[in-house]
């Protein structure tokens, strides 16, 4: 393979999945938002015609962004992430607190939000180091200075307070796992996830029951390889206690709104005028589709309202009320369809740089459809993030669209490290 | 592996969400339903009902404003709930413990306080309610009723139930529906349609505009008005001659099976299920288990019809042709047969033919002759069904068709009916064990409704329309078409003749001598119906009914009448003077004889009625 060969084409698919995206999310901010002042289509005060903005501008990044030598991505990599703290850590001084958080820095109207660019400049600072040469995951040194990496933009960003956010970096755990990290710390993330919500939802003393049980079974299962009694007691113990730690936290850590969340998903509780009112009417929203919808612009529980924030993080319950379950299900396929795709892509990258970067690309996506979808339809509990390209809002799209459109640029170059 | 994980996770993610939507938005329906409640605001906008009028023209049946004093709890001030107590004519507690309902339901929407003040009240009541605040005054149409009497006809309107809202989605809780009579009957022709406008709202329960432009929404329509066959004097006076008694009058035009008058006593006024009191005097009227006030007569009294039944069995032997004018038979007191006790009979002249045994009411005549018509065929069986067929052309056995939701059927027996009795073919019966039916007691059983429709038939020789209530459906200008095609009997034409003779005959020198009506030739056939009740579990014989069938004139006959006394003894004692009474009300407009009226309404069958209620052993038919 020569040095430095290029590719000429970008790949349409990804370019057309992107542009269907946004452009569905648009019409359905515009009816989302619509309301009976017959507003002029460019009155600049309207939400839609703002986000029209948005996507337009979104334009001239993309150029920009595809302008620029594949290379710089790799190179400057490192400078993007410390900008990018840096911006994070400013809003401590400069930000504007909107709806109770501090993630803005306010230009006149309008208002930038440095956590959504976060994402792509810790992705690129993260590719950067993992496919430096030098590092190898398997060592415990490396493995924790990758998790620094995605740690300290969330650590900056969780007392905005912005905790949703915050949570779509754990989405990096997966480029890490595909490069070499041991499944022992995803089986352990998934495992500290279960007993979490068995937790909370069981109670501890069937966790620890459970556990027991489970545990119990497996030492006699292999009790012919004579097992370490001590270490299967240890981790036995080391379940329990993490369940009672869990208890301890929901109850004197977290806040109520916190713990209110969680019940109404686990269903320990049941309240559709306060907490859980989002999600309940975002469920009739989306129930009252039926099979095909009401049409565009004619939901009405969009047009009364009834779904707060429905412009923003409850754009898919106006996609799910005005188009029905065909449209829903064209939407999630587009999603998948994109996700997948940038997935295929990755792999097929032939430096590591790229692949790294690919891979964070779909996850962080895959985060936010995954944590999204499942809290406008009522599955999961409420955690205030946007779904890519749909909700309203300049800098969500301009980050998505940054994140997006550097790994089509690297596709295209699919440069060979030197 | 490491390669395939998070794609696999992808793509089950994608399932899972598709499983949630599918679940959400096509299994389970109810989120639908919700979104109708929450977004969308329906507001119906009730026509006026349809007037009711009787065939000559004279309002029966109109509207009156009501109004409704309503509460919205949250918005209530502070008050003198003295002062307010006493306008609304309530007392303090009342107006607490329906306060505590209202706020209970809603403390934000409206619910009513005081139901359906008349204008009066209206009046006094709204210069005065500026300083209630959260009550208002809700307007509603309501009944008027212009008549006093005709209740069982007309029905009511009501709220309308549970049940039926399940039933039918026309109807929303609170709204009126007809119930009973007329107004059930012909509930969709007199309701007309609601309109209906869908109001979008938004979060805070705020108006927004009209769903999709208003696309949906529809006018209302008025109710047709509705002509019937009721002649309001005539259905007056039978109210008012059956005052102290119980029992029913049919009347019907025979030429056109328009019912003239439909009388169930006791009565009400139809007035008392409107305004206020309405629920109070409803629950009087319905728990009323003694007089059955609700319980119309006419449509669902099922009673053995007594001697009347005798001219059909005389027009089914003529037809079967198992005796002839000429043929008289003797009658030593009763009809003997079968070595058991004879069906006695009362004392008149004897042997008889077919005439003088319909004008004498003569028992023997007739048993003789059905037995006869059995005893034709080989089989009673035969016999007996081929008897059945001849009435059922009547209509009789079955419904009559008429256009009211009560009614029954009757019983006309069957070769089937006796075979389960007699448990056939272990054990056989004859001719002999039915042998009560030639005289209209037995196992028959018939509603006077059914004894007016074939008075019409004989009447008019041969053939009757289903007798109905309803004259015309203004605009629609229609009636139903059943009402409009003849019925012909199995009987020939000129069988009638001599029976109608016989009935023509019972005024000339027969059982109903002192009923004659002076200048119209009228004919009849007096009844006198054995029945009994049960007291304490045990059988007992009551006074006889008073039963009456007539129609008249004799040629071209106006009216067919059947009258029915409970308890009245014999025929011409109640049910006759009353038949000959409202004869001459119908055709001459006045009544002459006014020693005859006098007598019938101040005639009381009260006593008669609290005897088996005493306790106390008791004397009959005295």
């Amino acid at each position: 393979m020569v040095l430095g060969t290029r590719k000429t084409s970008f790949d349409w698919l990804t370019i057309f999945f992107y542009v269907a995206l946004v452009g569905i999310g648009w019409i359905n901010i515009y009816s989302a938002s619509l309301n009976d002042s017959t507003a002029g289509f460019f009155d600049m005060s309207q939400i839609y015609t703002k986000q029209l903005l948005f996507i337009f501008l979104s334009l001239f990044l993309i150029i920009f962004i595809l302008a620029i030598d594949a290379k710089f991505y790799e190179r400057f990599a490192s400078v993007i992430f410390i900008v990018s703290l840096l911006s994070l850590l400013g809003l401590f001084v400069f930000g504007k607190n909107i709806n109770g958080a501090t993630s803005w820095y306010s230009f006149g109207s309008f208002g930038v939000q440095p956590s959504e660019f976060a994402k792509a400049a810790t992705a690129l600072a993260l590719s950067k180091y993992v496919s430096d040469i030098q590092t190898n995951m398997q060592e415990f040194s490396h493995q924790l200075r990758s998790f620094l990496i995605i740690a300290l933009p969330a650590i900056f960003i969780i007392p905005q307070p912005d905790p949703g956010s915050a949570l779509i970096y754990a989405a990096f755990i997966f480029p890490l796992y595909r490069e070499g990290l041991h499944g022992i710390y995803l089986l352990l993330g998934f495992f500290i996830v279960a007993l979490f919500v068995s937790t909370l939802a069981f109670g501890v003393f069937w966790v620890a029951f459970g556990v027991l049980v489970v545990v119990g079974i497996i030492f006699l299962k292999n009790r012919k390889k004579r097992p370490n009694l001590l270490k299967y007691g240890a981790i036995a113990l080391t379940c329990i206690s993490f369940a009672f730690s869990v208890n301890y936290i929901f109850n004197n850590v977290f806040e109520q709104r916190h713990r209110d969340r969680f019940n109404i998903v686990l269903g320990k509780e049941v309240d559709t005028k306060g907490i859980g009112y989002n999600t309940n009417q975002s469920e009739i929203a989306i129930g009252s589709g039926g099979w095909f919808g009401k049409g565009w612009t004619q939901g009405t529980q969009t047009k009364g309202n009834f779904v707060p924030e429905q412009h923003t993080d409850y754009i898919f319950s106006t996609v799910g009320e005005e188009w029905g379950f065909a449209g829903s299900v064209l939407v999630v396929f587009l999603f998948i369809g994109l996700i997948t795709r940038i997935l295929v892509l990755a792999e097929r990258q032939k430096n590591q740089f790229s692949r790294v970067y690919g891979y964070s690309v779909a996850t962080i996506l895959f985060f936010h459809f995954f944590v999204n979808i499942g809290m406008v339809s009522g599955l999961f509990p409420t955690v205030g993030i946007p779904l890519p390209f749909f909700s309203y809002g300049g800098s969500g799209l301009w980050g998505f669209t940054i994140l997006v459109f550097i790994f089509v640029k690297l596709d295209a170059s699919n440069f060979v490290n030197k | 592996m490491r390669k395939l994980l998070l794609l696999s996770i992808i793509i089950i993610t994608g399932l899972i969400f598709i499983g949630r939507l599918f679940y959400l938005q096509i299994y389970d329906t109810s989120f639908q339903q919700l979104s109708e409640n929450n977004a969308i605001n329906i507001i119906y906008d009730y026509p006026q009902r349809g007037y009711m009028f009787d065939r000559n023209g004279k309002l029966l049946v109109s509207n009156q404003p009501s109004y409704d004093v309503m509460v919205i709890p949250r918005e209530v001030k502070p008050l003198d709930t003295l002062e307010f107590c006493d306008l609304l004519r309530i007392s303090k507690e009342d107006f607490i413990s329906i306060f505590k309902k209202a706020n209970v339901y809603s403390p934000r929407l409206p619910s009513p306080f005081i139901a359906q003040l008349n204008k009066e009240e209206y009046a006094y009541l709204s210069e005065k309610m500026h300083k209630y605040e959260g009550f208002y005054i809700q307007k509603r149409s309501l009944r008027e009723y212009s008549v006093t009497h005709s209740a069982n006809v007309l029905g009511f309107i009501a709220e309308v139930n549970p049940a039926t809202i399940k039933k039918n989605p026309y109807y929303q809780m609170g709204e009126l529906i007809g119930r009973q009579g007329i107004e059930q009957q012909y509930e969709e022709v007199l309701r007309g349609v609601k309109g209906v406008k869908y109001i979008q709202k938004d979060r805070f329960n705020r108006d927004i505009g009209p769903f999709k432009d208003g696309i949906f929404d529809t006018l209302p329509e008025r109710g047709k008005d509705i002509t019937l066959t009721i002649d309001e004097r005539l259905q007056a006076y039978g109210e008012e001659l059956f005052i102290n008694k119980r029992g029913g009058i049919v009347a019907i035009e025979p030429s056109s099976g328009e019912i003239l008058a439909l009388v169930s006593a006791p009565y009400y006024d139809p007035s008392l299920l409107v305004g206020r009191e309405r629920s109070k005097n409803y629950t009087k009227l319905y728990y009323d288990s003694i007089a059955k006030p609700t319980y119309d007569r006419g449509l669902n009294g099922e009673y053995p019809p007594g001697s009347p039944f005798k001219t059909l069995t005389g027009l089914i032997a003529l037809q079967e042709d198992i005796i002839d004018l000429k043929e008289t038979i003797s009658c030593h007191g009763g009809y003997h047969y079968g070595g058991k006790k004879p069906l006695g009979c009362h004392h008149h002249k004897s042997p008889l033919s077919m005439t003088g045994g319909i004008a004498n009411s003569c028992n023997a005549y007739f048993c003789t002759i059905y037995r006869r018509v059995i005893e034709k065929y080989p089989s009673p069986q035969e016999g007996v069904d081929n008897w059945r067929r001849h009435l059922s052309s009547f209509g009789l056995g079955d419904y009559v068709g008429i256009d009211m939701p009560s009614g029954r059927r009757g019983n006309i027996p069957s070769a089937k009916y006796y075979n389960a009795i007699y448990n056939y073919p272990n054990r056989k019966w004859y001719a002999t064990a039915t042998i009560s039916n030639a005289i209209g007691q037995g196992e028959v059983l018939l509603t006077p409704m059914q004894m007016a429709s074939f008075t019409a038939a004989i009447a008019n020789r041969g053939f009757f329309y289903k007798p109905h209530l309803i004259k015309n459906i203004h605009i629609a200008d229609t009636i139903p078409s059943k009402y409009s095609q003849k019925m012909i009997t199995t009987i020939d034409p000129q069988h009638f003749e001599p029976v109608v003779q016989g009935m023509n005959d019972a005024y000339n020198y027969g059982t109903a001598t002192a009923l004659k009506i002076p200048d119209i030739e009228i004919c009849g056939k007096t009844g006198t119906a054995e029945n009994y009740t049960k007291i304490d579990g045990k059988r007992v014989q009551l006074t006889d009914h008073s039963v009456f069938i007539a129609f008249a004139p004799k040629d071209n006959p106006k009216i067919a009448i059947a009258v029915f006394v409970e308890n009245g003894y014999w025929g011409s004692r109640w049910a006759g003077r009353i038949a000959s009474l409202m004869i001459e009300k119908y055709i001459k407009g006045d009544i002459t004889r006014t020693d005859m009226e006098n007598y019938v309404l101040q005639g009381s069958l009260e006593a008669e009625y609290a005897k088996p209620l005493s306790g106390e052993p008791f004397n009959i038919n005295q």
